[in-house]
C-alpha cells in the first residue's frame, strides 16, 4: 500500500517543523527520510503514523485520505528509537498486544506471536522480559510487536539510533533482508546517510521543515540537487568561487578555472564550489596548467583510501583529498610538501542554499 | 532492569567522580573524623530520636494501656461515640483516598502527556494544600458552604447540608491531602514517557484498553505508594476537620478530634487509648510505606531518582 504526505505543514510554537512537504513511499518500497536533527523527519513520519497532527495537508494510504483517522485505526506498524516496549509484559505478551486488543483467540495469538519470534530467532526468550533483552534483542522484539498485527505500513523512527555501530551494521542488513521478505511498504528515519543508502530503496532528504531532493541513493549521491545534499552526504571540500563569463575561477583574484558544473545560475558573481575528496588529485608537477599549490599538512595512510590534508596558502584554504594506496605509494607524500592539487570535477551551487 | 541501571550510571558517577577528588586533597575521608566528633553527632541524633519520637510514642501506649488491657478494651468499645469516630475516620478516608486517585491521575495525566495553556498553573496549584495552614481550608470551606457562603443558601434551598456533615468532612480531608497522589505520579509518568502509550494506540489499543494494560501496571508502585501518604496524612488531619466539623460526638467526629474531646473531657485513658489505635494505625502504614518502597526499587522505574528528590521536598 502506498503512502502519501501532500502538502503537510506542521508549528510548533514559532518553530516550523514541517513546510508544505510532499512526499511519495511507492508500494513495497523502503524509503529513508535523511536529514540532520530538526529537520523534520520525524515529525513526519509521526504524522502519517497518526501520533502527531498535521496543520494542514493530507495523508493517504493507497487513495483513502487518512489525514483524520486516529492512530488507533490507521493499522500502522510503528518502532520506535528507543523500542518503547511494555516494560511489565513478557517478551510473547509485547508481541501479542496488537493481536490481544484486537480479540484474537487464544490459539492464533500464540501461533501468530511464535511465528514472529521464529522469524527473529528469539522463541527462546519468549517468557523474558524486556530488560532481560540487549539493545538488538529489544529492537527485534519491536519490530516484530509491530509487524503482529499485520500492519498496513511500516514506519521506523531511527530504529538503529540508540545501538552500538557493530550490531547497528548488523540490523541493517537484517532489516534490508527482512523487507525483501514482507514487502510491507516501509518508511524509516535516520540521520546516518550510510544507513540510509545501504538500506533504502529510495532516500528523501530533509532539511528545515523542506525536502532538498528524493530519488534512489545513487541519484542523490551522484546528482546532489542542492549544496546542502552535497554537504550532508559525506566529506566535501567547499571553495570560494567567482563567477566569470560562464567560467568558475578559484577565490577572489586568482585564474584557476574548475571544471565546474554549475547549478542555478550562470550570471556573474560569486558563488561556492563543491568537491569530494576522491575528485582532486595530486601530483609532484604542475601539469596541466589549473592547479592550486599546495602544501601537506597531514596524511593518514590507515583504511582502504588514503587522507591526505592540504593547506592551499595562496587561498587560506585547507583541503581534503582521498588518494587510492597506490597513487599515494607512488607520490611518497610527506607532511611539508609542496605539491599540486587538480580538481577532477565541481560543482557550483546558487549560494541561497546557505548551511 | 540492566539497561536502566547502565543508563543512570553515567549520573551516578560524575557525582562520585568529585567527592573523590575533594576527599583526596583533605585527606580525611569522612569515618576518619575523630571519635568525639562521631560519638556527639551519632549522640545527638539519637537522643533527639528518643525524646522527640521514642518516648512519646511509648507514653501513648504506656498511658492507654495503665489500667490494663480490659479497661483499655472498654475505653474503646464501651463508648459509642469514640466507636463511632474510629468507623467515621475509617470512611472518611478511603473515600478522600478514592477521590484522590482520580484526581492524582487525571492531574498526572494532564500535566506529564500534554501541553495546554494553565499546565503551569495547574502544577503549582496542585501544591497549594500542603502550603496553606488546614485550618485555613477548613475556614475557607466554611465560607464555601456556610449560610452565609456562595453556595450554602443554594444547597440548602435544594435540601443539602454541608457543613458539619459527612461531605463536609471529606471535602476537607480530600483538599488537604490533594498533592499527594499527583505529585508522586507526576514524576513517575514524566519518566516513563509517552512512548509506550503511544505504541500501545498505535497497536489497536483504546483509550481504556492503554490505561488499564500500559498506564497502571507501569505506576501502580508510584500510586499505592501515594495512596498510603494519603491514607495517612487523611486519617491523622485535625485542622481543616475539626473546623469543618462541628465536633459533634458521635456524628461528625473522626478519631483526632474524638481525642481531643475526650482530653478535654478529662478522660485521659479513653484518650490514650484512641491515640493509640491512631498511633497503631500510622506504624501499619509505615511498614507499608517501606514494603512499597522496596518493591518500587526492585522494579526499578527509570523514575527512581526522580521519585527520591519529590519525597525530598515533601
Amino acid at each position: 500500500m502506498s503512502i502519501t504526505a501532500q502538502n503537510v505543514t506542521k508549528q510548533f510554537g514559532a518553530f516550523v517543523a514541517l513546510d508544505n512537504v510532499s512526499v511519495e513511499c511507492p508500494a513495497g518500497q523502503l524509503v529513508a527520510l535523511l536529514g540532520p536533527s530538526g529537520s523534520g523527519k520525524t515529525t513526519l513520519l509521526r504524522i502519517i503514523a497518526g501520533l502527531e497532527i498535521p496543520d494542514s495537508g493530507t495523508v493517504l494510504f493507497k487513495d483513502d485520505d487518512i489525514t483524520k483517522h486516529s492512530a488507533r485505526d490507521r493499522n500502522v506498524g510503528f518502532v520506535f528509537q528507543h523500542y518503547a516496549l511494555f516494560r511489565h509484559m513478557t517478551v510473547f505478551e509485547n508481541v501479542a498486544f496488537g493481536l490481544r486488543v484486537r480479540r484474537a483467540p487464544q490459539e492464533k495469538v500464540r501461533d501468530r506471536v511464535m511465528e514472529l519470534l521464529r522469524l527473529v530467532r528469539l522463541e527462546e526468550k519468549a517468557n523474558r522480559y524486556p530488560s532481560e533483552l540487549s539493545g538488538g534483542q529489544k529492537q527485534r522484539i519491536a519490530l516484530i510487536r509491530a509487524l503482529a498485527p499485520d500492519p498496513k505500513v511500516l514506519l521506523l523512527d531511527e530504529p538503529f539510533g540508540a545501538l552500538d555501530a557493530k550490531v547497528r551494521s548488523e540490523l541493517r542488513s537484517w532489516l534490508r533482508r527482512f523487507h525483501d521478505e514482507l514487502h510491507v511498504t516501509s518508511i524509516f528515519v535516520t540521520h546516518d546517510q550510510e544507513e540510509a543508502f545501504e538500506v533504502a530503496d529510495r532516500v528523501v532528504v530533509m532539511n528545515k521543515g523542506r525536502i532538498e531532493q528524493h530519488g534512489t541513493p545513487i541519484e542523490v549521491f551522484e546528482h546532489p540537487a542542492t549544496a546542502f545534499v552535497m554537504d550532508f552526504l559525506g566529506n566535501v571540500n567547499k571553495l570560494p568561487v567567482r563567477v566569470e563569463g560562464g567560467k568558475a575561477l578559484l577565490g577572489e583574484t586568482g585564474t584557476v578555472e574548475l571544471p565546474a558544473r554549475l547549478f542555478g545560475t550562470s550570471e556573474d558573481g560569486r558563488i561556492d564550489a563543491y568537491i569530494r575528496p576522491h575528485e582532486l588529485d595530486i601530483a609532484r608537477t604542475a601539469d596541466g596548467g589549473n592547479c592550486l599549490i599546495a602544501r601537506v599538512v597531514h596524511v593518514n595512510p590507515a583504511g582502504s583510501v588514503v587522507k591526505v590534508r592540504l593547506m592551499a596558502e595562496d587561498f587560506g584554504l585547507m583541503i581534503n583529498v582521498d588518494l587510492t594506496p597506490d597513487r599515494y605509494r607512488l607520490l611518497r607524500l610527506l607532511s611539508g610538501d609542496v605539491v599540486y592539487v587538480t580538481p577532477k570535477t565541481a560543482k557550483g551551487f546558487e549560494p541561497d542554499y546557505a548551511i | 532492569m540492566r539497561n536502566e541501571e547502565a543508563r543512570t550510571e553515567p549520573d551516578t558517577t560524575p557525582a562520585l567522580a568529585p567527592a573523590t577528588i575533594s576527599h583526596a586533597v583533605s585527606r580525611t575521608p569522612p569515618s576518619n573524623d575523630p571519635l568525639w566528633v562521631r560519638v556527639a553527632l551519632t549522640s545527638l541524633a539519637l537522643l533527639v530520636m528518643v525524646v522527640l519520637v521514642v518516648i512519646p510514642v511509648i507514653s501513648v501506649f504506656y498511658e492507654a494501656l495503665a489500667d490494663g488491657a480490659g479497661v483499655y478494651w472498654r475505653n474503646l468499645t464501651a463508648d459509642p461515640d469514640t466507636r463511632h469516630s474510629i468507623m467515621l475516620t475509617l470512611t472518611v478516608a478511603p473515600i478522600a483516598v478514592v477521590f484522590n486517585i482520580v484526581f492524582g491521575i487525571a492531574a498526572a495525566w494532564a500535566i506529564t502527556r500534554f501541553r495546554f495553556p494553565g499546565r503551569t498553573i495547574l502544577v503549582t496549584a496542585i501544591d497549594i494544600p500542603l502550603s496553606v495552614s488546614p485550618v485555613v481550608a477548613g475556614l475557607a470551606f466554611v465560607l464555601l458552604f456556610g449560610l452565609q457562603g456562595f453556595f450554602g443558601p443554594w444547597l440548602r434551598a435544594h435540601g443539602f447540608e454541608i457543613l458539619f456533615t459527612l461531605p463536609a468532612l471529606v471535602i476537607a480531608t480530600t483538599f488537604v491531602t490533594l498533592p499527594f497522589v499527583a505529585r508522586e505520579l507526576i514524576p513517575v509518568m514524566e519518566a516513563i514517557g509517552p512512548d509506550e502509550e503511544l505504541a500501545a494506540l498505535s497497536l489497536g489499543a483504546s483509550g481504556r484498553q492503554i490505561f488499564w494494560r500500559v498506564t497502571l501496571p507501569n505506576i501502580k508502585w508510584g500510586l499505592l505508594y501515594g495512596v498510603i501518604l494519603c491514607n495517612a496524612r487523611a486519617m491523622g488531619e485535625f485542622g481543616a476537620v475539626y473546623v469543618v466539623s462541628g465536633r459533634i460526638s458521635g456524628e461528625t467526629c473522626t478519631m483526632p478530634l474524638q481525642v481531643e474531646v475526650l482530653f478535654q473531657d478529662f478522660n485521659s485513658p479513653a484518650a490514650f487509648a484512641l491515640a493509640s489505635v491512631l498511633t497503631s494505625l500510622a506504624a501499619v502504614t509505615l511498614l507499608l510505606k517501606v514494603w512499597v518502597e522496596g518493591k518500587k526499587k526492585s522494579t526499578g522505574d527509570d523514575a527512581q531518582t526522580a521519585e527520591t528528590t519529590l519525597g525530598a521536598e515533601i
